[in-house]
Formats: structure tokens, C-alpha cells, sequence
């Protein structure tokens, strides 16, 4: 099964396999699988993606096709805290790319990137729902609203640890 | 004691962001200090539309409606409402009209004009409390299916109450249940819930599902009992945790009590629900797209016949709905079709949620009947725009719709009558634009989305709006020609016409919209290399009047690219060749001399 050229530790491989054992290898469960893995480990690798493949017995090229087809899924480590600027409609009314440009010159990243220590990731994403205070932004989770772009450092700053 | 007094706090995400949890924990903590917690009892309920103004605190019997409420506010509520009947002034909300406080939400003219079908529960119920759902009503409407109709009885019902699709299309919802039931019969069937709001400025599934998902569940296993079907799958955005938890909550308190599960009612029908999580993808809302999504598969679309009604999920006959379109039904059924198609216009029966959003005064989610016009949603309900700016022009269906303009302001709205105004109902976005946004800059940023979007099976659509953003990028960095609007339209039609889905057929309809509304501002950026909305940043001139400029040399010192010259004392240039437009030299300016044209 586990072929020679994955990297993964025997820890993370069994965790694998638990997953989807969870949803009986089920290949209709792929998409509940790879969320699950991904709440795990964060991003989904390629020698991830060759675990779950070889789980379900289907080829690794449609465990590809499925996460890169799917904004939610990533390949790559999130910072430690990941930030998303919502871009829908409502909030790029409202001015949600100059927060995006606030962050970009602020973190020296650009979309999609990770900071240097690891430590900050920036995203766009489509719309929390959020609309009554946008432009809004996410930390983590946690919801940041009615922003300007001078708010920026004084909220970045409580991530200071 | 009873308990004579109820302090419902919206627990929606909007209000949840600003902390409205704290101020459910501060409630709390003042009533059981001052030993009142027989007297009166803090709800957390859903959203109740009003946005703007959150966190919103309402007190029940009196409808005290508290604005952007603070958890230190908790204190003087339970002091001074609660005990001692004295509202609080200071949080009441003031109409920005007469500059009055409002103290009862019923006067409010946010709800003045707003008719609460599908959101009959929202902002009303505790939704983790299915007895709440119960004693409104809730799976009443599914014991008079189960016990008092026959399936066909139940057909004839919804069909005759007029009921069309709320995600966008508009399709007979009693049509499309009786095609479903007649496919197939005696095979295993799928009653399926399309949670995939994808469209972005649009939360009405969300407040939905978060306010009151008991009456989703129960319309579900209604739809199941007419199509035979003892299986529903719910797909919902994985972006959505708190509808994804509410969701849980409801499924396991319906199966505890019977409504969901075997033998419901003891009527010897089985049905129980599923969730599904979409993954971020546009196009999943289409529902063949939907469908291989919940197969585990890439959410590509596929070519319609065989509808999902003879052949959708795992290949079985299957019926997939709306959020808000399941939302109506338990009230169809209770109050009866008459009753329902008597509201709303000849071919629009109903209300329809809409998310207001933008440039404009009282953001939220309302419910208005079928009919109204712009003018009453944007300047009664909305309470006009924001900062006194003038109206430009409104957005609806997202990236599938269109813009509407001042001309349309009286039109009643509609399925036919936006479709015949170059938009679209869509789910129900509806976003407001002042004279501030760029028309060219908003086309651009739709199909910005749609290309991010595209899932890349058809030509047209993945190639051909990639197309379309060149050209309207070109265009707003001011090297567009007029050939390229000619060229905007032409492949915005070969799209419409070519296009596999129904997100690749509509996609150019941001472009066609505002070029018909906005043509002149088109021509504007094409020939006169202007943005009046002062939006598109590579259009911006930037000009240092030399009645103000004092010579100081502050801007010339700033600009990262030297393009301005001059001496001291003597006013300065700036280099239009070499400006990147930075707006450096505005801010260093302490006379007030740069502007931007």
C-alpha cells in the first residue's frame, strides 16, 4: 500500500487511515476526508493526497483533480495565523481592497503567501456573510469588521506573541 | 413565577462578530445577580435583518429594539428596562429622517414595508430549542401532509400556490416536485437542499439556516413524503460553521422527537437528513454540479437532459431546492395556496429575502412581497444612501446579474420584470452603488470572479471570460478603443449562446447590463481616458494648482519617481508621463494643492 516514496511519518500515515476508515473508504466520501485531513494537518501534500489515494483505491490524480479544483482545499502550510480579506461584493464596495493593500505592505506578502516566520498567511476569500459589517477580514476564525486600513497594525498587534 | 419578560439577542454571524456572546454572558450575569432569572430569560435567536445597527437586543413583550449594543450595556438594560421599566434611550435606534427614537421595531420603517414569510421564525426562536420551533407552528405543517393529504394532494397544493425557485431561475417549484415524483417510481429517490450560497454580498441561506432550521428540515421531509423519497441531503458551504452546527443541533432534536426517522407520526414514513459540505466552489451551485460535488467528485456541471429529477445523485431520481424555496412550504401548506398566491404579482407569487448591502444606510436582510419596487426597498426600507451620496445604481443575482439604474427605480420587481431589465432575481443579493463606483471597474470585478470561478469543462466559458477580463482591464487602464467595446459585446453574446451551465451562460451579464445602463462611462474611459467615479487608479491625473503651491518642495521630495519638478517658492509640475499615481505627494502636501482629476 504505502509506497516508498511517501515521507510521512508512521504517526501521520495511521492517522490517515483512520480518517478514512471513518467514513468507510468510501470513495463518495472524498470530499468529507480531505476536510477532515486538512482540519489535521492543515494543507493537504502531495504524500497525503498518495495516502488517501491508495486508502480508497482510487488513482492519486483524482485526489488532485478534487483538491485543486476546490478553493477550501490548500497544498500549502497556512501561517499560524491565517488571515483571509473577504472580497465579495458588499466589501469591495466598501473599500476591502485598500484593507488588502493595508495588509500586503504591512506583512510584506502578497496573496496566497506566508510570512517569513511563519507566522502570518494572507488569503482572499468570497463573502462570510458578514455583509452588514463589511469590509470585513478573519483571523482564525474570529471576525474583523467595519475596518479601515488604519485599524490594521493596531489589530495585527494583538497577535504580537 | 412565569417568566414575564424575554431579552432576545441576535446570535447571527454578523452579530456574533461584534461580540453579541459577551453580551448574552453580561445578561445573564446581571439577572441571576439580581435574582431574576424566574422573571425574565435571555434567547439567543437568528438573524433579525437589521445588520447595520447590530448587535441588536430586542425585549420581549414591549419590542424594545437596542442598537449596536455593547456587553457593558447589559447592566443598565437589567437595571433599568427589566427592573425598573424604564427604556434606555441612548441605545434605542433613531430614524434618520425626523431624528427621533424609535422605541417599538413595528414603527421601525425597516419593517414598516416587510412581509415575513420565509424569515416568519428569524430573530423570533431560540433555533437550538425545538420546542421554540414547535410552539411556532413548527412540523405542523408535516403531521397535515402525513395525516390529512395524499402525496398528489400535497403536488397540487404547492403547484397551485405559485411557488417558483428562490435560488435564481425561477422553475415552478410544484412542477418540478411532481416530475420528481412521477420519475421512477418505487426506486430509491433524494430529496436534496442546495445550502451552496455562493454568491458573493448574499447571506439569506445563512440567516436562514441559522435562525430557524427546523422549518428547512421540516420542508424536506415534506418534499420526501411527495416524491418518495426517505433520504435528504443537505449541501452546505463549509464556510458556514455556525449554520453547519445549528444544522446538527436541529437534525438530532427531530430525531429525538420522532419528526425525523422511522415511522414519523406513527404515518409509516421513514425519512432522515445528511449534511454535505461544499469546498469553495462557485459553479456547485449549479445542480448537476452540486450533485457530483456530493459524490465525492470535482463539481464540474453536466449537460441537462437527464434532469437531476430522472437521474441525479448516485444516478437516482432526485429533487433539489433552495434554502428559502423549502422555507415557504410549511407555511403553504398550513395557511393554505390561496392565501399564498394572493401576495406578490401574476407570475411572481410570494415575498422574496433579499441581502441588502453596500452603499447604503440600513444594511441587512428583509422580506418584501413580490412587486415592490427598487425605490421602496432602497429609500423606505434601506433608508436611502449612505452619506447623502446619489444613487447610481443596484446590483442583483450577483455575478449572473445585472445592474439596474435610476430608470428602473419604479419597475416592480419581479422574476419577469428584471429579467426583462437585463438582470436577474438570482438568489438575492442586492447591492447598492453610488456615484462613487466605476461601472467598468464593477464588470471587471464580476468576471474577476467568474474566471476565478470557472471550472474549466467548456471552452467558452474558461476561455472566453478570461477574454472578456483582458479586455476590461485594458480598458480601465486606459488603453482601451472602441473597437474593444464593440468586441466586449460581440463575445458576450457567443457566450450566452455557448456556454455549457447556467454560470458560464450568464456570466457576461455584468458586462452586457452595464454597457447598455452605462455605455457613455464606457466611452468615457475608451476616449477621454477618464474615470468619473475616480476609481480606476491608472485613468487618475494628478494636478498641482500654482494659485496654491507655495514652492515648498515637499511633493517633489516624496514622489518615489521624481516626476515632479520646479524651484523653490515657485510652483511645481508633476510629469503626467512619469506619475505612477501613488497619491504620495497629495499627503505631503500641506496647502491643499494637489488634486486628482
Amino acid at each position: 500500500m504505502c509506497g516508498p516514496q511517501i515521507k510521512i511519518s508512521e504517526a501521520n500515515y495511521l492517522k490517515i487511515k483512520e480518517i478514512c476508515a471513518s467514513f468507510n473508504n468510501e470513495p463518495g466520501e472524498l470530499i468529507n476526508i480531505l476536510h477532515k485531513t486538512q482540519e489535521h494537518f492543515g494543507y493537504l501534500p502531495e504524500e497525503v493526497q498518495q495516502v488517501v489515494a491508495d486508502c480508497l483505491g482510487i488513482p492519486v490524480g483524482k485526489v488532485y483533480g478534487v483538491v485543486s479544483f476546490y478553493s477550501f482545499f490548500t497544498m500549502k502550510p497556512k501561517g499560524k495565523y491565517a488571515i483571509s480579506v473577504c472580497l465579495g461584493t458588499a466589501c469591495y464596495v466598501k473599500g476591502a481592497e485598500k484593507i488588502l493593500d493595508a495588509l500586503k505592505s504591512e506583512l510584506k506578502i502578497s496573496e496566497g503567501g506566508v510570512t517569513e516566520d511563519g507566522k502570518f498567511s494572507l488569503d482572499v476569500l468570497r463573502c462570510v456573510g458578514a455583509c452588514g459589517l463589511a469590509p470585513v477580514m478573519t483571523i482564525n476564525g474570529k471576525t474583523y469588521g467595519r475596518l479601515v486600513p488604519e485599524h490594521i497594525k493596531e489589530i495585527l498587534a494583538e497577535y504580537a506573541d | 413565577m412565569a417568566v414575564k419578560m424575554h431579552i432576545l439577542v441576535c446570535g447571527g454571524t454578523g452579530c456574533s462578530a461584534s461580540q453579541s456572546h459577551e453580551i448574552v454572558d453580561e445578561l445573564n450575569k446581571e439577572l441571576v445577580a439580581h435574582d431574576l432569572t424566574d422573571f425574565a430569560k435571555v434567547v439567543v435567536t437568528g438573524c433579525f435583518g437589521f445588520c447595520e445597527k447590530g448587535p441588536i437586543v430586542k425585549i420581549i413583550p414591549d419590542n424594545t429594539f437596542y442598537t449596536r449594543v455593547r456587553p457593558s450595556d447589559a447592566k443598565e438594560i437589567i437595571e433599568e428596562h427589566i427592573i425598573k421599566g424604564r427604556k434606555v434611550q441612548r441605545l434605542l435606534y433613531v430614524a434618520p429622517d425626523t431624528n427621533q427614537s424609535v422605541s417599538d421595531s413595528k414603527h421601525m420603517e425597516f419593517y414598516k414595508k416587510q412581509l415575513r414569510i420565509a424569515l416568519r421564525n428569524c430573530g423570533f426562536i431560540d433555533p437550538e430549542n425545538i420546542e421554540e420551533a414547535i410552539a411556532r407552528d413548527g412540523y405542523a405543517a408535516l403531521g397535515k401532509c402525513l395525516t390529512e393529504m395524499t402525496p398528489e394532494q400535497v403536488v397540487a397544493e404547492i403547484k397551485k400556490s405559485g411557488l417558483r425557485g428562490r435560488g435564481g431561475a425561477g422553475f415552478p417549484t410544484g412542477l418540478k416536485w411532481e416530475i420528481a415524483a412521477k420519475s421512477r417510481p418505487g426506486e430509491q429517490k433524494y430529496v436534496v437542499c442546495n445550502a451552496d450560497e455562493g454568491d458573493p454580498g448574499a447571506f439569506m441561506d445563512r440567516s436562514l439556516l441559522e435562525g430557524d432550521p427546523h422549518s428547512i428540515l421540516e420542508a424536506m421531509a415534506i418534499c420526501g413524503y411527495c416524491i418518495g423519497a426517505d433520504k435528504g441531503l443537505i449541501y452546505i458551504r463549509a464556510e458556514y460553521p455556525l449554520a453547519i452546527h445549528r444544522l446538527q443541533v436541529a437534525i438530532k432534536q427531530a430525531r429525538e422527537y420522532g419528526l425525523l426517522g422511522e415511522d414519523i407520526l406513527g404515518s409509516g414514513f421513514n425519512f432522515d437528513i445528511e449534511l454535505r459540505y461544499g469546498a469553495g466552489a462557485f459553479v456547485c451551485g449549479e445542480e448537476t454540479a452540486l450533485i457530483h460535488s456530493m459524490e465525492g467528485k470535482r463539481g464540474e456541471p453536466t449537460f441537462k437532459p437527464p434532469f437531476p429529477a430522472q437521474s441525479g445523485y448516485l444516478g437516482k431520481p432526485t429533487n433539489v431546492n433552495n434554502v428559502e424555496t423549502y422555507a415557504n412550504i410549511p407555511v403553504i401548506i398550513n395557511k393554505g395556496a390561496d392565501w399564498f398566491a394572493s401576495i406578490g404579482t401574476e407570475k411572481s407569487k410570494g415575498t422574496k429575502v433579499f441581502a441588502l448591502a453596500g452603499k447604503i444606510n440600513n444594511v441587512g436582510l428583509i422580506e418584501v412581497p413580490m412587486g415592490i419596487t427598487l425605490r421602496e426597498i432602497i429609500y423606505e426600507i434601506g433608508g436611502g444612501i449612505k452619506g447623502g451620496k446619489k444613487f447610481k445604481a443596484v446590483q442583483t443575482g450577483g455575478p449572473s446579474g445585472g445592474c439596474l439604474t435610476e430608470k428602473h427605480l419604479d419597475t416592480p420587481i419581479d422574476y419577469d420584470s428584471l429579467v426583462a431589465a437585463g438582470s436577474m432575481m438570482g438568489s438575492g443579493g442586492m447591492i447598492v452603488m453610488d456615484e462613487d463606483d466605476c461601472m467598468v471597474a464593477i464588470a471587471k470585478f464580476y468576471l474577476g470572479f467568474t474566471v476565478d470561478e470557472s471550472c474549466g469543462k467548456c471552452t467558452p466559458c474558461r476561455v472566453g471570460n478570461r477574454r472578456l477580463l483582458e479586455i476590461l482591464t485594458k480598458i480601465t487602464d486606459g488603453k482601451g478603443t472602441m473597437e474593444d467595446l464593440e468586441a466586449l459585446k460581440n463575445l458576450s453574446a457567443v457566450i450566452k449562446d455557448t456556454a455549457l451551465c447556467g454560470l458560464g451562460q450568464t456570466s457576461p451579464n455584468p458586462v452586457l447590463s452595464t454597457i447598455s445602463n452605462f455605455w457613455d462611462e464606457y466611452v468615457e474611459h475608451v476616449v477621454d481616458k477618464k474615470c468619473r467615479a475616480g476609481q480606476c487608479k491608472a485613468l487618475k491625473k494628478y494636478y498641482i494648482d500654482p494659485a496654491k503651491c507655495k514652492g515648498c518642495t515637499a511633493c517633489a521630495r516624496a514622489c518615489p519617481v521624481s516626476a515632479i519638478s520646479g524651484t523653490v517658492k515657485n510652483p511645481h509640475v508633476i510629469n503626467q508621463l512619469d506619475c505612477i499615481k501613488c497619491g504620495t505627494c497629495v499627503e505631503k502636501c500641506k496647502f491643499g494643492a494637489i488634486s486628482i482629476q
